[in-house]
């Protein structure tokens, strides 16, 4: 009886924005961060695509803009001094960032919903936590206190609180770090969502727990036939569930592909540096391979390739000429002048081409 | 919950007692004899005067007299008699009716207003709102009472005739300035505060959250910000209560209002001596009730602290 109206008003809410297209694609974005020593380049020129049912790991380290592509596409970015400079997002054919303010709310949490890395601070220390996962369905569906709060409960049982019952009425610092992240993901899906974003959503756990909530990601994805977004430095945690990766660098896609297929046949340098640098139980008692050098600061970039002052191929060419994001083979793409020589494993650094 | 408010209430007992241990020692070495500023320039007989002292206790050492004192304060609720035969109770009875409606005004004042214009500078932080905000509130803070109260008997007293000046004799119309002026520094440390603590909550990840949860903004600020903000906020606001029948000596003598404030002014000079110890008393008593309560609110407010 509660779930009848509750799939009419979601189904209704989703014919707003009813399109064509892929689920979920970013064309051409450009974010840039506006402060008083300069204009920060986070995000230059990013493009993918995101269809039903699908996986795509964004993967990167620190600053390389992961979370800020998250917070664009959620329209959660702090503007000022986010600002969007130009491309489209674009929600089953609709741009997103062209949608009135109004509009875009209403997606928010309904069609398209996130999660946090840390779910202690993301969740409100002074409120229930049913009451916040009830408030979803208050406010998008003007549902009434008792069955809001019923279906708060299902939703903690579904993923594995148990006697939700007895809990709803907790705080989340009553909460261990791996149910505090389950809660949540069920205020995430809630409404079941098209679109799921987790940005970092193990990073804070345990590692047997990590495994415990990336297989209840993977459920609900399967489930409700989400797109999940998976945003994380953790190669470990993209092998397991993603489909599709890309190897975010400086803001832009360094390389995108088939997850068997990157891990077999890194076509960018950047990548094939992100595989060497895990730990690897063959390998024991070898000194770790870690990238050289830093990322570029993103208020003055360097001309040409991003990541050719660490790269260790790098060339005349590299240093002058900004490679694009173009394709190898079908569906994998790399952003490096020497994309074939290196997806065939032909690659030589200067050094070595000499000798 | 039941045990920490019966431990707070043990721990009233030392607090009350060396309050007013002090209160009592501080108007007992007050220079100058009680009894012969009475009796003034007429001659009164020695046999007069012993009486009089023997009737207030005024041979006994210190602590005997204190010990009685506070023995008839809480065994019968006798506060003891004024040199003229009137019992303090009385002149209590009389005077706090006016202060603690003195006291409501201006603590409402400055709980309505302070809010409003903390939240609106927060919300609308570096605009115009916000710079008249805070302008308006740093002129309230730096101003003394005295120039407050003056200044505004002045302009809506005198001037526009929009309020009385003094005295209570209109009712509620007349707590109105005095209201203002006793809250006027308490509304701008209220509006500051509040308006930091919002700014800080609003770049908080669960408001960023409430945001991605697709809440309209009103409901973000209110419902998830300000929530978290109000705790301190309030914690001042209780404390703050408690000062202000201190603040009430200079407001009540500026607006010659009957009430307690004015009437400990008034007893300090004429060596009223029971007075002052009755009324001060009864202000301690106030002040470790409303921080006990302040304490439990907080608890309310703030899941976190569990009170064992």
């Amino acid at each position: 009886m509660t779930t009848a109206p509750q799939n009419t008003s979601a189904q209704h809410s989703r014919s707003d924005v009813a399109g064509n297209g892929p689920l979920l694609e970013v064309k051409d974005l450009h974010v840039e961060f506006r402060t008083k020593h300069g204009v920060a380049q986070a995000i230059n020129g990013l493009n993918f695509t995101l269809e039903a049912g699908e996986t795509l790991a964004i993967l990167g380290e620190s600053g390389s803009g992961k979370s800020v592509t998250a917070q664009t596409i959620m329209g959660i970015l702090d503007m000022p001094p986010g600002h969007i400079a130009g491309g489209e997002i674009r929600y089953r054919g609709q741009d997103l960032l062209a949608m009135k303010p109004e509009q875009r709310r209403r997606l928010r949490g309904v069609s398209i919903s996130m999660i946090f890395q840390d779910a202690l601070s993301s969740l409100n220390p002074v409120l229930p936590v049913g009451w916040q996962i009830a408030e979803m369905f208050r406010v998008h569906q003007k549902m009434r206190r008792r069955p809001a709060r019923q279906r708060a409960i299902e939703l903690m049982r579904r993923v594995g609180i148990p006697a939700a019952e007895r809990r709803v009425g907790d705080y989340p610092h009553q909460f261990s770090g791996g149910m505090r992240q389950r809660i949540m993901i069920a205020m995430a899906i809630a409404l079941n969502p098209d679109v799921l974003i987790a940005d970092e959503p193990t990073t804070a756990l345990d590692v047997t727990v990590q495994a415990q909530v990336m297989r209840l990601l993977k459920e609900l994805q399967t489930e409700n036939n989400m797109g999940l977004i998976l945003i994380t430095h953790d190669l470990g945690v993209v092998a397991d569930v993603a489909d599709k990766i890309a190897v975010m660098y400086a803001g832009r896609v360094m390389e995108a592909a088939d997850v068997y297929d990157i891990y077999a046949r890194p076509g960018h340098p950047y990548t094939q540096g992100l595989l060497e640098s895990l730990p690897r139980i063959d390998a024991a008692g070898e000194r770790l391979n870690a990238i050289p050098g830093l990322p570029p600061s993103l208020t003055d970039m360097p001309p040409g390739c991003p990541f050719s002052p660490r790269c260790p191929y790098a060339t005349d060419l590299c240093r002058s000429e900004l490679p694009g994001l173009l394709p190898i083979v079908a569906e994998h793409t790399s952003a490096c002048h020497f994309r074939d020589d290196m997806y065939r494993g032909r690659l030589q650094t200067p050094e070595e081409a000499q000798a | 919950m039941t045990g920490y408010i019966i431990r707070r209430l043990l721990q009233f007992i030392p607090v009350v007692i060396v309050a007013t241990l002090i209160v009592y020692a501080m108007v007992f070495l007050m220079p100058g004899d009680p009894i012969r500023a009475l009796s003034g320039d007429r001659p009164m007989s020695e046999q007069v005067q012993d009486r009089l002292r023997e009737q207030y206790n005024l041979n006994d050492p210190f602590l005997i007299q204190y010990g009685k004192y506070m023995w008839g304060v809480f065994t019968q609720g006798d506060f003891g008699t004024t040199f003229q035969g009137r019992p303090v109770l009385d002149i209590i009875q009389q005077g706090l009716p006016v202060t603690l409606t003195l006291a409501a005004v201006a603590f409402c004042f400055q709980a309505i207003i302070g809010a409003i214009a903390g939240i609106l500078a927060a919300v609308y932080k570096d605009s115009f709102i916000d710079r008249f905000v805070q302008v308006s509130l740093v002129v309230a803070v730096a101003l003394p009472t005295l120039a407050i109260a003056f200044l505004l008997q002045l302009t809506f007293g005198l001037n526009l005739g929009w309020f009385p000046i003094a005295g209570t004799r209109d009712g509620m119309v007349s707590y109105i300035l005095p209201g203002i002026v006793l809250a006027a520094v308490s509304t701008g440390i209220v509006a500051r505060m509040l308006r930091s603590e919002l700014i800080e909550a609003l770049q908080s990840d669960y408001v960023r959250t409430a945001t991605a949860k697709g809440m309209k903004r009103s409901r973000v600020v209110t419902r998830h910000g300000l929530r978290n903000s109000l705790i301190p906020v309030v914690t001042f606001l209780g404390a703050d209560l408690a000062t202000m029948m201190g603040g009430a000596i200079v407001v009540e003598s500026v607006f010659n209002m009957p009430g307690l404030g004015g009437q400990v002014f008034r007893s300090i000079q004429a060596q009223e001596n029971t007075i002052v110890v009755g009324i001060v008393t009864l202000m301690v008593l106030f002040y470790v009730v409303v921080n006990l309560l302040v304490d439990l609110l907080y608890a309310v407010l703030d899941p976190r602290i569990r009170y064992e």
